[in-house]
């Protein structure tokens, strides 16, 4: 059984459709990126899956319970919460009630997905004072530490700096093997994260596309989605390199 | 001096405000709610003066105008949009515009404006002791039932919205709780003070911990000492309660910013 599923799938925004045809099976324990141009509804397909928005045709199935980083900036520096403490709304935030100070049923499970993503040496710090990439990390525990099958994240690598962002592509590729957890990733950039990734999606020009890397990513392809000039080169080690990606600009992204 | 029964119900009532404050300040600060807080206090203005109008007590004017001021801010946009600050702002010159009506209506002088100002811990009634108490308890209760899901909200409301936290109605129901906060404390520092008990404790609180039931605990225990304390000075001096309040608390936030960084940041 696939863990993630959509059949013909297509949807509509204010009445008009953002994408439609849509074919993708992905199975258990891959790492998938979901790439394309800004506005071609790359955020929408997680919504779909999420159930948070209906498909007008077909099906979308997931297979398991999700953990979901949405889209966001980073925590204001004034923020006073521990790290560990904003991991632990993973599990218990949305329930009423307040819980016992001197107890604590959940911090076995809150340990693991600390040392899990590495953020032990940080994770008893302020949230506000730690920087971007250490933040990215607490919450990417923060979605595993309700032991989801399934991870999806909305541009996790965004707001990070290069090194950073090539650490936590690392990171979910271990997380993804270790745990066997199905990954679905949406990026603007393919590069940090192409030595990861089992799948890669496009959604550009109201298509969805989706194949493994190396079948997909070639000039040709990219540069018809793209609807511009996009070219694929190899590196002397065989790496591929995506050059001319709209909307990827120079990395400016800092910490603090 | 606890041997007069209205020092006793100053040291009463003043405990109950710091409580209210205390925990509720803690939530604001957090929340970057301080300029809703503060519009609220003015709301005691129109509170006050229509109370006085309507031949009622001056508290429950408080009371009802603060919370109301809390829905009409709620109603004014989702907390950190970009109408909200100025739908705040507009709330508050609609406050202080009703506030000079009722006056003009009432057709006198407020004879305690001085203390709706600055606050007063004479002629404090058992009743009245009775009516903070009361507030304070179902405040509480709001924490105690909500605590968990507002901190979720108030740190991350976009991740809290998407596991089921029902962010809009945590919103406005914590600003009716922040004007019955208010209002309550309004009456001990008066108006103009109300930040002595609701932010500096609070504020003073996240800076010497990051764990949130220690900050609380903490907040707590400064906003009492600097309402005691200030009681006792005002007790013993003659010279105004919120003079003291505002005084103490302020300079004890110096002290705990005057630290040095390493000695808490990683508590």
């Amino acid at each position: 059984m696939a863990a993630i599923e959509l059949e013909d799938a297509a949807v509509a925004r204010g009445g008009r459709t953002v994408w439609a045809n849509a074919n993708l099976a992905v199975e258990q324990g891959e790492f998938v990126a979901v790439l394309g141009p800004n506005g071609a509804g790359k955020s929408t397909l997680l919504e779909v899956l999420l159930g948070l928005l209906p498909s007008q045709r077909g099906r979308a199935t997931v297979n398991g319970e999700v953990g979901y980083l949405p889209q966001r900036r980073s925590f204001d520096s004034s923020t006073r919460v521990r790290g560990v403490d904003i991991v632990r709304l993973g599990i218990d935030g949305a329930r009423f009630g307040v819980p016992l100070p001197w107890r604590n049923p959940h911090a076995g499970r809150i340990a693991e997905a600390i040392r899990l993503v590495g953020a032990e040496p940080f994770a008893s710090r302020a949230i506000g004072e730690l920087s971007g990439g250490e933040q990215q990390r607490l919450l990417i525990a923060q979605a595993l530490v309700g032991e989801p099958q399934l991870l999806f994240l909305d541009e996790p690598l965004d707001s990070l700096d290069l090194p950073n962002q090539l650490a936590v592509a690392a990171l979910l590729d271990r997380i993804c093997r270790e745990r066997s957890l199905t990954i679905l990733l949406v990026a603007h950039d393919v590069n940090p994260l192409l030595p990861h990734l089992d799948r890669v999606v496009y959604v550009a020009g109201g298509r969805v596309l989706s194949g493994r890397p190396e079948d997909v990513i070639t000039t040709e392809t990219l540069s018809d989605l793209y609807q511009a000039p996009v070219e694929v080169l190899r590196t002397s080690d065989g790496r591929l390199v995506v050059v001319g990606q709209p909307d990827v600009h120079t990395h400016h992204g800092h910490t603090h | 001096m606890l041997a007069y029964p209205f020092m006793q119900h100053a040291f009463a009532a003043g405990s109950l405000v710091a409580l209210l404050a205390s925990v509720t300040g803690w939530f604001m600060v957090l929340r970057r709610e301080t300029f809703a807080g503060h519009t609220l206090s003015v709301m005691s203005f129109p509170g006050a003066s229509g109370a006085a109008l309507a031949g009622l007590p001056l508290a429950s004017g408080y009371f009802v105008f603060c919370a109301l001021g809390g829905l009409a801010i709620a109603a004014g946009g989702r907390r950190g949009a970009e109408q909200q600050s100025a739908a705040i702002g507009i709330v508050g010159a609609a406050g202080f515009a009703l506030g000079f009506l009722f006056l003009s209506l009432y057709g006198g002088v407020l004879e305690s404006l001085e203390s709706l100002l600055f606050g007063s811990f004479l002629g404090i009634t058992t009743d009245q002791v009775w009516t903070l108490a009361g507030i304070a308890a179902a405040v509480l209760a709001y924490f105690m039932l909500v605590g968990r899901p507002l901190l979720f909200g108030s740190v991350d409301e976009l991740v809290a919205r998407t596991r089921g936290v029902p962010v809009r109605a945590l919103h406005t129901s914590f600003l009716v709780v922040l004007g019955l906060a208010v209002g309550a404390t309004a009456q001990i520092t008066g108006v103009l003070l109300v930040f002595a008990l609701l932010v500096a404790p609070a504020a003073a609180a996240q800076r010497l911990t990051a764990r949130v039931p220690l900050a609380l605990a903490l907040s707590l225990a400064i906003a009492l000492a600097v309402t005691w304390g200030g009681l006792t000075l005002a007790y013993y001096t003659d010279r105004p309660v919120g003079f003291f309040v505002a005084t103490l608390s302020f300079a004890l936030y110096l002290a705990i910013r005057c630290l040095p960084k390493s000695s808490f940041a990683t508590r």
